[in-house]
């Protein structure tokens, strides 16, 4: 099987939902190949979030410089579950802060594109090492204090959390500071496709409900479809004018996604959480890909 | 070799205190969190002069040494401060990668280290720390003596940035280093010079170890070198090195467990490097228990009467040059018992 990734960049920018589907079959695809070619990796995630990345990084939700990745002025993005990190990898090359060729070397000796992120690497565009769960949210409550209280400019800070990673106790710490500093400028997305390594997240441990416990962390919730472009959109664009509009509470996005999305036989198989496809499969999903635009 | 002066005690901890306190002046960007013992730890001085860079995180130490993460990721000097028995190992995964891989500049200070935090007991008489910190990439160690020297290097630490733990303590201690005593990190400090043994300590018994030396030239005319090996990590191996070259015998002393901690540092130096017979004074695998500072360490034999004690016995092995003449490490029987 001849693995290749095609020159195609996509800028930031409001669009209509219809230029997502493109841009997320183009992450899809880069989810597939690179972590055929790893080899080893987790694939159903990164499908299922790959609508929400699409937006938020080609939406222009997210003010960023692919070419000046330390821009002061820029919004910050990090999964919290480091392992999720294959789609941000396809997001960053096809923004361009680094050469689209490198997704090839995803997980291989001396690459950049390490299986979880390691900010030592000094891949443009990875904001801090994650790995282990329930990390990723305390440092992006750790930012949205140095943005929102230190140095009071006007960034953001998304962060997608696990449905599975909030059986981490530090995450609740996590969401207990940032309601009590009113990080406003902080949005936590929960990616909630119901699935963990051992199983279904409501029999391995329940986190639910969801909704009402953000609520009650004093978070502003809004429940979506996370694989449906408008209700992603309405999401973000409800965070855009708390900037603005007095509201003083971080935001929970509780997205609804579809492990695996687009891929059919993987959609909605727990056991896809850490498997990379085989060559065989490999075609099977491209081809499935292939017929969503 | 440096002077050394008796002249008062004071706590470290308050070192550590005012030093947040004057570097609060030279780095608008040093921001420190609070995990409900700011009083006690003293960056109660910090958060009154520059409360609009202190940050209440609560009871909860592992979300606050990751969120000090957040804030140096971000281009904050981020210090984080509370009990050593909790700001060591209960957040050990967010300090191994949040913080050491990330290599940011983060300073978490351990206060109440030690024994001598008191009637507490043993929950918070954080004893084991030290072994694991030590294992950490890129992190910086250090357990200063007294309160210049805490002081000292605390504002050296934040200087230097990257990954780095303090560990201090919490009753007052004698003071004989001064404003003027020179601080490093990474290089030992020698108080006396001598041939005949080396008696390595750090932290509240490098004062007993001054006195032990002082009783043994007293008492039998022995010279015993004093070092102040206050850098557990990055260790100061040439330091370490000439000591067992030149006094052929080693004693170290610390407020922590025998296993892991800056005597063990200072034998894997010695092992390689030049093997001489070594001692270790410290908790013999063994927790603590409620008492005054002074009850505790004479029970535990953190004392200037073992280090002289220790001292002699290493320099018996080192004439005999038997190899079976080497000791057992001696669990704390007494205890057990």
């Amino acid at each position: 099987m001849n693995i290749t990734f095609e020159h195609k960049l996509f800028d930031n920018r409001k669009r209509n939902t219809s230029e997502f589907l493109e841009i997320s079959k183009v992450l899809r695809q880069d989810i597939i190949k690179s972590l055929t070619l790893a080899a080893s990796g987790h694939s159903g995630g990164p499908l299922g979030i790959s609508d929400i990345i699409a937006v938020l990084y080609f939406g222009g939700y997210m003010k960023y410089h692919s070419d000046d990745w330390q821009w002061a002025g820029r919004d910050r993005f990090l999964f919290s579950g480091g392992h999720m990190v294959p789609v941000q990898y396809s997001a960053l090359a096809r923004a361009g802060f680094f050469p689209v060729e490198e997704l090839a070397t995803l997980r291989k000796f001396g690459s950049r594109l390490q299986g979880h992120p390691g900010y030592v690497d000094r891949l443009p565009g990875i904001e801090s090492s994650t790995g282990s769960l329930g990390h990723g949210i305390s440092i992006a409550v750790g930012m949205a204090i140095s943005d929102l209280l230190v140095d009071k400019n006007r960034r953001k800070v998304f962060c997608v959390v696990g449905d599975g990673e909030l059986e981490e106790g530090s995450c609740w710490e996590a969401a207990m500071a940032a309601s009590h500093h009113k990080l406003h400028n902080l949005c936590v997305i929960i990616d909630n496709n119901d699935c963990q390594i051992d199983g279904r997240v409501k029999d391995v441990m329940s986190v639910y409900p969801l909704n009402e416990k953000f609520s009650a962390f004093g978070f502003e919730v809004i429940e979506i479809d996370g694989n449906d472009y408008s209700q992603i959109i309405s999401a973000f664009d409800k965070f855009e004018q708390n900037q603005t509009n007095g509201i003083n509470k971080p935001m929970a996005i509780v997205a609804k996604t579809i492990m695996g999305k687009c891929v059919s036989f993987m959609e909605d198989d727990y056991h896809w959480h850490g498997n990379p496809p085989k060559p065989e499969q490999a075609i099977k999903a491209l081809e499935d890909l292939d017929k969503i635009c | 070799m440096q002077k050394y002066e008796n002249y008062g005690s004071k706590p470290t901890r308050q070192g550590f205190g005012e030093a947040l306190l004057e570097m609060g002046k030279i780095y608008d960007n040093l921001v420190v969190l609070g995990a409900d013992v700011s009083g006690s730890v003293l960056t109660s001085y910090f958060r009154d002069a520059y409360p609009e860079r202190f940050f209440s995180i609560g009871i909860a130490e592992q979300n606050a040494t990751t969120i000090a993460a957040g804030l140096a990721l971000s281009g904050k000097k981020a210090v984080f401060s509370g009990y050593s028995a909790f700001v060591a190992l209960r957040n050990a995964d967010q300090l191994r990668i949040s913080v050491c891989y990330n290599n940011v500049d983060v300073l978490i200070g351990g206060g109440h280290a030690g024994v001598t935090v008191g009637p507490d007991g043993a929950t918070h008489q954080s004893l084991e720390e030290v072994s694991f910190l030590r294992t950490l990439p890129n992190m910086k160690l250090v357990i200063p003596c007294d309160y210049w020297q805490t002081k000292k290097a605390t504002a050296a630490l934040l200087k230097a940035g990257g990954p780095s733990y303090l560990r201090f303590g919490r009753p007052s201690v004698p003071m004989f280093t001064t404003e003027d005593t020179p601080f490093e990190i990474g290089k030992a400090d020698v108080y006396r010079e001598g041939n005949d043994v080396a008696l390595i300590a750090c932290g509240h018994l490098v004062w007993p170890a001054i006195l032990a030396a002082e009783e043994l030239e007293k008492r039998h005319g022995i010279k015993a070198r004093v070092i102040n090996n206050h850098t557990v990590k990055p260790i100061d191996v040439v330091t370490i090195t000439n000591a067992a070259n030149e006094c052929g015998a080693i004693v170290t002393a610390e407020e922590h467990q025998i296993f892991g901690g800056m005597g063990s540092a200072v034998a894997e130096v010695v092992v390689k490097n030049c093997p001489v017979p070594m001692e270790f004074l410290g908790m013999k695998d063994t927790f603590g228990q409620s008492g005054e500072p002074e009850e505790l360490l004479e029970r535990y034999h953190l004392n200037w009467e073992s280090i002289y004690n220790l001292a002699l016995k290493a320099i018996e092995r080192k004439k005999s040059k038997n190899v079976s003449y080497l000791s057992p490490i001696d669990y704390d029987v007494e205890f057990k018992d």
